[in-house]
């Protein structure tokens, strides 16, 4: 697989590392979180058939954070916004 | 002999000796081993997995299901794609297939290829996409799994078309990867090629009829029987009957009277003509019947039943089929992105035909219709799926086995759905195909390893200092990818002598470890201090300039991650150490913080692992080597206090001096940068010389650690233990926020019945428990026990003189002075609980 | 004044292999190692044209802004590692005054400068086939038309993390590997060579 990393391009995958999630919001105030809610933040990810926000890292590159959009069917690649910026 | 006079392109100045099932024989030059076993008359090559029915040469390519040979440790190796070379010994498989213990020694390598089209198939289509390709300057890579290109017009391509024979493309997957097996001798190379453009040129396979007892050697199918007579000059029988339901087959009955065998029928369905069955003997075929009842006699039987478009590759890049009524055939459907089929892979054909999926025989039985030859599959047991409520073409599949063997059914697979439509009264192309996935041919285990074998299976990472502990004998330990000297043996010493004797040193004397394989993550920017403060779970903004701190970090579920001395070099300047294994994968995941959740944060990390080289001086006596080294540094107690960090510079080498400890011993580290790492370890040896300075590995570490009750990320944690468990809540600030701090604080985190780490003392002081031993409650369980925990670390220590363990157990601190049990080669060993400590309680060595 | 005696590259043992090498192949592929070469690890926001502009001035030449680009001046070169990353390499003893040229140029603004000098080692491999060589465990296109002179690319040989420049000349490469991984890079190398095309 091919892998778009916004600065250095398409790469093989073997220079990456995943992961996981994108787009997993960081609680505001972790101290005001229940149980539950602090729960859902560290362990809930989403597995979807279909299209998927993902965060890779060009580890063996540039070393930049970014994310991805991913269809698990189709493997198509898509840019999500917010790319290299933040969750 | 059935070699023909004339014809072939065989080399026939060029003779070639080989044995088969021992008995040696004569090919020529261009010869695959199937066709000098055919030229040599040999017509029983192997015997079938279930049967054990004899079979012979059915195809000239990859989609060969029967011919199945053995060549030295390589087993179930196609004859008709086996180039003879002088000397080829093989041996016909008798049912299934052995792999060798024996390593592998034929040489296997890997290329990355890139072009801008890459065309598989050197057949006329491809030849003729290469070209148009190659008119724009581009470059051009045509495949193919012949020796030579199937034609004679193979020059005419223009130098930018690079040509790779005898490699078969055998996977091609997202954005145009292509995988492709080249043979070479022995060995071979797989090749990675990226393509923009793939043009799948890769032509169709012939498909066999089904019809009772159709597996006999000397029934082959009729293109390849063409093959034979002309690319190799072989006869492949001296009789031959044709049983065809297209007219593809029509200029056959002309080749095979050109090299003199008799015609004796030609047998057309598309005239209400058939085979019913076929007679012969443990040599093959000797006759055919037909539907009237007639017998007719021959020793060869050409068989076609239609054509089958090659599209495995586009169909594992999940490309569509369509079932074409025309040509009888499953053909391409819609388009892949950048990939083009042309010829017959795209169903381009031009030939007239009556399908036929299956010849009914004399007497009711289905059990020699066979379907998948390789697998030995019959459509008595297509029946027996179809009775037993399949309906799908993949549970048939499954239910049979057909088109599992190594040749992947491409001589069965559409019979198969050919089949499964008539038995449950489908239309074809409802039924559909089953699923195409790579491997095309089968591919070796040798081939994917390439060179990254031996030596080179992984990086093997070495230290500045390696060459000083090859030649002193150490034994080394692999710690990550890293080699790590584990003992210095002396003379004849064991390892638990040795161990022995290095830790003595370290407690008693001067000791000296190659420490450089520390992880280290430098860390600048106005920010960093709030950056530290944030990833480790203690305070680091009281450290001053000129000092370091043992820190612990958690994951977000609170988790103990990884652990090291942070020291504080300048205004804005940090340093983080990391364990040996964890260094890449905390310094991606500091990354992902700043870079994803605290972009705001003015701080950067570089890497600094290589750069630094790192000598720890370990012992009573270490200052003594250290103001030797260092005559201008004050070494004292009060004016080097411990985790000080002072610069030095000793015979020319710049060093940064750290008074760190891991033994619990007054303790220096010296970095200093790689290059001066081995002459730097050799000033040390120097300096401690008249003391007797003793050089220790991994386990000497491991054991002075632990005696201290020293944790080690990665053997006493997994990944489920929080700093609580470990007993470390004083490294958990209350005061300031860090990652994993809310997670400390969940109900499943604050559990008061958690495994806590604690002390094992096995009652008889020679027992060395089990590093991963389960811990149990009961001396005499019967039935089931449960389990309280685990032994992590067991050790032999020289200062306590007996053994001892770290273990994680469940309310550990609670069982404080119980005894529990854990099991030992057959035998049970009894250890009290305590506390995670056993030497040097009061902290007062490393100041001594 | 290095005392040069006490310094040892990382692949010190490697320099007779490597003349074998380039004796065995006709001189189609020539490996040796550039030691002690001075590098430091620049980290600077590219966006500042003020600190970009004064930097320019202390360096003599401007950092290359377009990824996986190197820009030189002389001996002096800076390499693209990220969008505000930069490798600076200068000859053996030059460490100090670049460490202090960067200094000059950061001149207060927030950045990074980090020696690390002996954190990799530098190989060059050049000769007719050195392109086909490094092909074997390089997964980028390597073709003189998509990775031109002055391109440079971090990424992997075989299973070690390693930077390409590709210099001036066509066939001319410089390895940067981590001093650790130099042994392996080095094996894999000459291994890789010994294949019989």
């Amino acid at each position: 697989m091919l892998i778009p990393c916004p600065w250095c391009g398409d790469r093989e995958d073997i220079e990456f590392k995943y992961g996981g999630a994108a787009q997993i919001a960081y609680p505001t105030n972790p101290d005001s979180a229940d149980d539950a809610a602090w729960a859902r933040y560290v362990f809930f990810r989403p597995n979807p058939k279909g299209k998927m926000a993902e965060r890779w890292v060009h580890s063996a590159g540039c070393r930049r954070w970014f994310n991805l959009g991913r269809d698990t069917v189709t493997h198509e690649i898509t840019s999500i916004p917010d790319m290299g910026q933040r969750r | 002999m059935s070699r023909l006079p004339e014809g072939g392109r065989i080399d026939r100045s060029r003779p070639i000796r080989f044995t088969f099932n021992g008995h040696p024989y004569q090919g020529f030059a261009g010869d695959t081993l199937a066709s000098a076993l055919l030229a040599n008359d040999i017509r029983v090559v192997a015997r079938s997995v279930t049967y054990g029915r004899p079979r012979g040469v059915f195809s000239a390519g990859s989609e060969e299901p029967n011919a199945l040979v053995q060549v030295g440790s390589e087993t179930m190796l196609r004859a008709t794609q086996l180039e003879l070379v002088e000397g080829l010994a093989a041996t016909g498989l008798n049912g299934r297939g052995r792999l060798t213990s024996d390593p592998e020694t034929a040489r296997f390598d890997k290329i990355y290829a890139h072009c801008e089209v890459l065309v598989v198939g050197g057949g006329p289509p491809g030849r003729s996409a290469a070209q148009s390709a190659a008119r724009t300057g581009d470059r051009v890579i045509l495949l193919d799994e012949q020796p030579l290109l199937n034609s004679e017009d193979s020059d005419g391509l223009p130098p930018n078309v690079r040509v790779l024979l005898r490699t078969t493309a055998f996977g091609l997957y997202d954005q145009n990867l292509v995988l492709a097996a080249e043979r070479r001798g022995d060995g071979g190379c797989l090749w990675q090629i990226r393509a923009r453009q793939v043009v799948l040129a890769t032509g169709a396979h012939e498909r066999p009829l089904v019809f009772a007892n159709n597996d006999r050697p000397g029934i082959m199918l009729a293109g390849a029987v063409r093959t034979y007579l002309n690319r190799y000059g072989v006869a492949p029988g001296t009789r031959a009957v044709v049983f065809t339901n297209n007219d593809t087959t029509t200029p056959l009955a002309n080749a095979l009277g050109s090299a003199g065998i008799t015609v004796a029928a030609i047998i057309d369905f598309r005239q209400d003509q058939a085979i019913v069955d076929t007679d012969g003997d443990d040599d093959g075929l000797r006759a055919i019947r037909l539907a009237g009842g007639d017998q007719v006699e021959c020793d060869l039987l050409c068989v076609s039943g239609g054509f089958n478009p090659a599209d495995h590759l586009y169909s594992q890049a999940q490309g569509k089929l369509r079932y074409d009524e025309q040509f009888a055939c499953f053909r391409p459907h819609g388009t892949l992105p950048n990939v083009t089929v042309v010829g017959a892979a795209n169903g381009d054909f031009d030939f007239a035909i009556q399908p036929c999926w299956l010849v009914p025989g004399t007497n009711g039985d289905w059990s020699t219709h066979f379907v998948d030859l390789e697998r030995d599959v019959t459509v008595a047991d297509m029946q027996h799926a179809v009775n037993a409520g399949m309906r799908s073409v993949e549970h048939v599949k499954r239910f049979t086995t057909i088109g599992t063997g190594s040749d992947q059914g491409k001589t069965s697979g559409i019979n198969e759905v050919g089949l499964v439509g008539t038995l449950t009264g489908q239309p074809i192309g409802g039924v559909g195909t089953t699923t195409y996935r790579p491997p095309y041919v089968p591919v070796s285990f040798a081939l994917m390893a390439g060179r990254n074998r031996g030596e080179l299976f992984d990086p093997i990472r070495l230290t500045s200092i390696h060459p000083w502990h090859v030649a002193h004998g150490a034994v080394f330990e692999n710690v990550g990818q890293w080699k790590r000297p584990w003992y210095f043996p002396r003379h004849d010493e064991d390892m638990e002598a040795a161990v022995l004797r290095e830790c003595r040193a370290a407690r008693e004397n001067v000791a000296v470890m190659d420490v450089s394989t520390l992880g280290k993550i430098d860390i600048r920017g106005p920010d960093a201090v709030a950056f530290v403060n944030r990833i480790y779970t203690n305070a680091f903004d009281t450290l001053k300039v000129g000092f370091g701190r043992y820190g612990l970090m958690c994951k977000a579920d609170g988790m103990v991650f990884d652990d090291g001395v942070v020291m504080h070099l300048g205004p804005d300047h940090w340093l983080a150490t990391t364990t040996t294994g964890g260094a890449a994968a905390v310094l991606d995941w500091m990354e992902e913080w700043l870079q994803t959740e605290w972009p705001e944060l003015r701080v950067r990390l570089t890497s600094v692992t290589d750069h630094w080289s790192a000598v720890a001086v370990v012992g009573p006596q270490s200052r003594d080597v250290v103001r030797t080294l260092f005559p201008a540094i004050a070494a004292d107690a009060q004016s080097f206090p411990f985790l000080a960090i002072r610069e030095g510079e000793t015979g020319g080498i710049p060093v940064r001096l750290h008074r760190i400890t891991f033994s619990g011993e007054l303790a220096y580290e010296l970095w200093t940068p790689n290059w001066y790492g081995l002459a730097l370890w050799e000033a040390v040896m120097a300096a401690g010389q008249p003391l007797g300075i003793t050089p220790y590995g991994t386990e000497a570490m491991h054991v002075l650690r632990a005696e201290k009750g020293y944790i080690i990320c990665g053997q006493e944690t997994d990944g489920t233990v929080t700093p609580q468990d470990l007993g470390m809540s004083w490294i958990v600030s209350k005061k300031k926020p860090f990652v994993g701090q809310r997670s400390h604080r969940r109900s499943d985190t604050a559990r008061p019945d958690r495994k806590q780490l604690v002390g094992l003392l096995p009652v008889d002081s020679e027992e060395l428990l089990p590093e991963g031993a389960q811990v149990v409650l009961e001396e005499n369980g019967s039935g089931a026990v449960r389990m309280i925990g685990h032994v992590t670390s067991s050790y032999r220590s020289a200062a306590l003189g007996r053994t001892f363990a770290l273990a994680m157990l469940q309310s550990g601190r609670e069982r404080l002075g119980t005894t529990v049990y854990a099991a030992l080669n057959g035998h049970i060993v009894s250890a009290t609980v305590t506390e995670p400590i056993f030497y040097d309680k009061e902290n007062i060595r490393r100041d001594s | 004044m290095i005392a040069e005696a006490i310094r040892r590259s990382a692949l010190a043992d490697y320099a007779e292999r490597f003349t074998t090498l380039y004796e065995t192949t006709g001189g189609s592929i020539s490996i040796r190692e550039l030691p002690f070469l001075a590098q430091l690890n620049l980290r600077v926001d590219a966006g500042d044209a003020a600190v970009m502009r004064q930097l320019t001035d202390s360096l003599g030449f401007s950092l290359p802004l377009t990824p996986n680009t190197a820009a030189h001046a002389g001996d002096r070169r800076a390499l693209w590692l990220g969008p505000d990353e930069w490798l600076i390499v200068d000859p053996d003893d030059q460490a100090t005054s670049l460490e202090q040229a960067l200094r000059d140029g950061l001149a207060g603004v927030f950045g990074s400068i980090v020696d690390v000098s002996a954190n990799r080692t530098v190989l060059e491999i050049r000769g007719a086939r050195a392109r086909d060589l490094l092909a074997h465990g390089v997964p980028i296109d390597l073709d003189p038309r998509s990775f031109r002179a002055n391109q440079c690319a971090q990424t992997l040989l075989a299973k070690a993390q390693v930077i390409i420049e590709r210099r001036g000349d066509e066939a001319a490469f410089h390895l940067y590997v981590r001093s650790s991984f130099a042994g392996y890079a080095a094996e894999w190398l000459l291994d890789a060579a010994a294949t019989d095309r």
